[in-house]
């Protein structure tokens, strides 16, 4: 059957376009091409996890010792709920999608994203959303300061800032909801002949369950959100005790858009770490249908366990075991893919590159979070975990070392492909290094102080939880700074550096399709579609 | 005496409760499993980061595809290991939740930023509020200049503590008249969520031997002064709760006398109506004092 998007046709398209990219300031506002888009997202995604970084780093400063001697709890509170939402909304899940932009047309063989002007808009949206969110600071009242969980009815206390909160969650929602279909369709419609699923790259794979789960779930928070703002400006009640509502409601509605959520978070860093470590070991990745299995697993569990947030609200007995069940099942396909990525690196050739580095730390820190999972998945015990730094510190290890690393090792991957230059090794290496060592003195001791009974979201502390928290805070501002090493070495790397080859790393293995494009790689990647055997 | 909080600053207190007890022995006992598993993982994984380095000139074996045999194990072994773990902690759901047979019942209520509680049967008619001591509150503003470290408890310390009697079956029924808080004492390993609409339940029993002082916070985020709705709860012998109760009582019909016309004079308030911080000094010697 004839593929529209098949050599003669490209070629022509291509040529309409003069392959060329448009000049100044149209070229990023008109921009359809998926490399373009990818670099806008990625760039956006960095500015973000900069600002959330500030925010940490007031939440760190405060935490430092006890007393309060910088910010008011009112505005302590605002910090931790929006350090949240940016993190999650701007930094992690956009650089997944920057990252699918550039990797996905590549990797299967395409020359573009199937849907470029909804893919224009599904960028566009988020500077104004998130310009939106962070000007919710100036407004009276402040920012939203219930959390980013935004339970009701504390959420609907916030100030005038409440709508706009709403909006901006609207919009971020839109944005990912385009991003989701239009990496569906891509994946879907526009693989070169002879691709069929199974041979696939399992960073296209990881992404293509990522986007069916933002398009189950991302309509869930909107709904909820709208839910909020109803009660909030028309008198409804549906979160409200008062007038018959229910506010567990919500935390279900919110939960069951959550758990898929943490996972969107991870499952394309999965992908990702599944292209690193073949390449690295010079080996194909062991057991890669059984991992796509795993993943689909994975994203079919994360539906059914989202009342392992709310053990302690009070639910049935049958229902807190149902939930204990499903979520200790969690562990089995994670199991299988952290056992299957160290049968890869089993009698293989190991080197260790920098986005090899990040991988390593990625399968051991992550792997830590998982842990701490489990643990937390334990009815009993998580009474006495819930809602303590314990929580904090698990999330944070699979949210850092695990998402975050996970995109930080394809960008290190990648970039020398889509800049063509190489990057510098030893500074690369060096930011590697500092945050693997800061990230485990930051994340590590608030297991201890969960443990000792440190509550979360508090501004202030007992003199107990002193110490754990000075080492935590070190870690932090260590961790902070250490990542303008990561922006200077990505803009040398932009300005020029050692031209990079083809292939980039030594001994790639050979199912990468971006592997054989020139670097830097053609503004259409795949003028004509390659054959696969 | 008792200290504050039994944790060691690095773990979970095992606390002075039958369930905390239970639920400090399943977290040691998890804990444990993961530890033995990383022991394996972890060593699988750095064996294979010395071993098979290139620089070490190792030749990949390009032919390790996959086994059905090993994925297979590592899929079943897992799965029995989550079995092993989730039979204990199934019974000890099961104990956390039967509420019968209470002895005495307290309704808890959550404020945005205090505690009210309200006894009920042998005790039933006390009822008080409890918000951040004094001390604390003061030192607790931005830039007091008060060193936490000067202020005992600093944080963890209130007005009314809970009194409660050891030896006894002791259920909360918690609620809130605002927004979400939870109930904490990490000592008793009860917490639960606290919200407007719901009553949720909870017990607890403390050791007969191991009266004092108990300390816990709000567990959940309940707006600005989140962090300083301490819960403070002290346990006294069935003999000294009985008699707080008749001395609580006493104050009670004292203060609900009808004598509207009668000037209000503190200073004729007999002892017995002192607000609980002193009457817990006089029935408990050993309470460390500021």
């Amino acid at each position: 059957m004839a593929n529209p998007y098949d050599g003669a046709h490209t070629a022509d398209h291509s040529h309409d376009h003069g392959g060329q990219p448009a000049t100044g300031i149209k070229r990023w506002l008109f921009a359809t091409n998926h490399k373009d888009i990818g670099t806008m997202y990625l760039v956006f995604s960095l500015i973000m996890f900069f600002i959330g970084g500030a925010m940490a780093m007031v939440i760190r400063a405060e935490l430092f010792q006890p007393g309060l001697q910088l910010v008011d709890p009112a505005f302590f509170n605002q910090m931790t709920t929006n350090h949240a939402l940016v993190m999650i909304f701007g930094a992690v899940m956009p650089a997944f999608v920057g990252l699918a932009n550039w990797m996905i047309p590549m990797q299967i063989g395409a020359p573009d994203m199937a849907l470029p002007r909804m893919n224009n808009f599904s960028f566009w949206i988020l500077p104004f959303a998130f310009t939106l969110l962070l000007s919710t600071f100036f407004v009276p009242g402040g920012a939203a300061a219930g959390g980013w969980t935004l339970y009701p009815p504390l959420s609907l206390q916030t100030g005038d800032s409440f709508p706009m909160l709403i909006f901006a969650i609207h919009m971020m929602g839109i944005s990912s909801i385009m991003g989701a279909i239009n990496v569906i369709v891509t994946i879907m419609n526009m693989r070169a002949p002879g691709m069929n699923l199974l041979k696939m790259p399992l960073f296209c794979w990881s992404w293509l369950i990522t986007a069916y789960l933002l398009i189950a779930v991302m309509p869930v928070l909107a709904g909820a959100v709208t839910m909020l703002l109803t009660d909030h400006f028309f008198k409804t009640s549906f979160f409200n005790a008062a007038g018959g509502g229910d506010p567990v409601m919500f935390e279900h509605i919110f939960w069951f858009f959550g758990h898929p959520e943490v996972y969107i978070m991870i499952l394309p860093a999965f992908g990702i770490i599944s292209e690193i470590l073949p390449t690295f070991s010079r080996k194909p990745l062991f057991g890669a249908t059984s991992m796509i299995y795993a993943i689909a697993s994975i994203a079919f569990l994360s539906f059914i366990v989202w009342g392992h947030h709310m053990f302690a609200d009070g639910m049935p007995v049958a229902a807190q075991l149902f939930y204990m069940m499903a979520t200790m099942l969690i562990a089995v396909p994670t199991g299988v893919k952290v056992f299957n990525w160290t049968a890869t690196m089993w009698r293989g050739s190991l080197s260790f590159e920098p986005p090899m580095l990040f991988a390593l730390s990625f399968l051991f820190l992550f792997t830590i979070g998982g842990f701490s999972g489990v643990m937390l998945a334990i009815v009993p015990v998580d009474f006495q975990y819930n809602q303590t730094y314990f929580v904090v510190a698990h999330f944070h290890y699979v949210l850092v070392p695990g998402a975050v690393f996970g995109i930080m090792a394809g960008v290190y991957y990648w970039l020398p492909k889509w800049t063509g230059h190489m990057y510098s090794m030893g500074l690369a290496k060096t930011h590697f290094w500092l945050s693997t060592i800061f990230v485990n003195v930051l994340f590590f001791p608030q297991h201890f102080l969960g443990l000792a009974g440190m509550p979360r979201r508090i501004p202030d502390y007992a003199v107990q939880f002193t110490d754990w928290n000075m080492v935590s805070s070190i870690g932090g501002f260590g961790f902070g700074l250490s990542q303008i090493l990561f922006a200077v070495v990505v803009v040398q790397c932009i300005r020029g550096g050692k031209k990079a080859t083809a292939e980039v790393w030594d001994g790639t293995h050979p199912t990468g399709l971006e592997w054989t494009l020139p670097s830097p790689a053609p503004y259409h990647s795949f003028a004509t579609a390659p054959e696969i055997k | 005496m008792i200290s504050a909080n039994t944790s060691n600053g690095y773990n979970l207190p095992i606390g002075v409760t039958g369930l905390s007890k239970a639920m400090y022995g399943l977290h040691m006992e998890v804990f444990w499993i993961c530890v033995g598993i990383a022991v394996v993982v972890f060593g699988a994984m750095i064996y294979s980061l010395v071993k098979f380095r290139k620089s070490q000139g190792a030749i990949p074996d390009t032919t390790m595809l996959h086994s059905t045999k090993v994925e297979i194990i590592w899929t079943i072994i897992p799965v029995v290991i989550l079995v092993v773990m989730a039979i204990p902690a199934a019974d000890l759901i099961l104990k956390m939740e039967d509420t019968r047979n209470s002895e005495l019942s307290i309704r808890v209520t959550g404020y945005q930023w205090k505690w009210q509680y309200q006894y009920m049967d042998a005790a039933e008619g006390i009822s008080f509020f409890s918000t951040l001591a004094q001390d604390s509150n003061f030192a607790r503003q931005l830039n007091s200049g008060i060193d936490p470290k000067s202020v005992p408890n600093y944080l963890l310390d209130v007005d009314k503590p809970l009194v409660i009697p050891s030896g006894t079956k002791v259920r909360l029924l918690l609620t809130s008249q605002d927004v979400i808080h939870a109930w904490w004492v990490p000592d008793f390993g009860a917490k639960r969520s606290v919200i407007p609409g719901f009553v949720n339940e909870l017990w607890f029993n403390v050791d007969p031997g191991k009266e004092g002082i108990y300390r816990g916070q709000c567990a959940a985020l309940c707006g600005r002064d989140h962090g300083f709705m301490p819960v403070v709860v002290d346990v006294r012998t069935p003999e000294a709760f009985k008699q707080w109760v008749v001395e609580q009582k006493a104050a009670l019909k004292q203060a609900s006398a009808p004598d509207m016309s009668a000037p209000a004079v503190p200073a004729t308030v007999p002892p017995a109506a002192q607000p609980p911080r002193s009457a817990q000094v006089i029935s408990n010697p050993s309470t460390p004092t500021p």
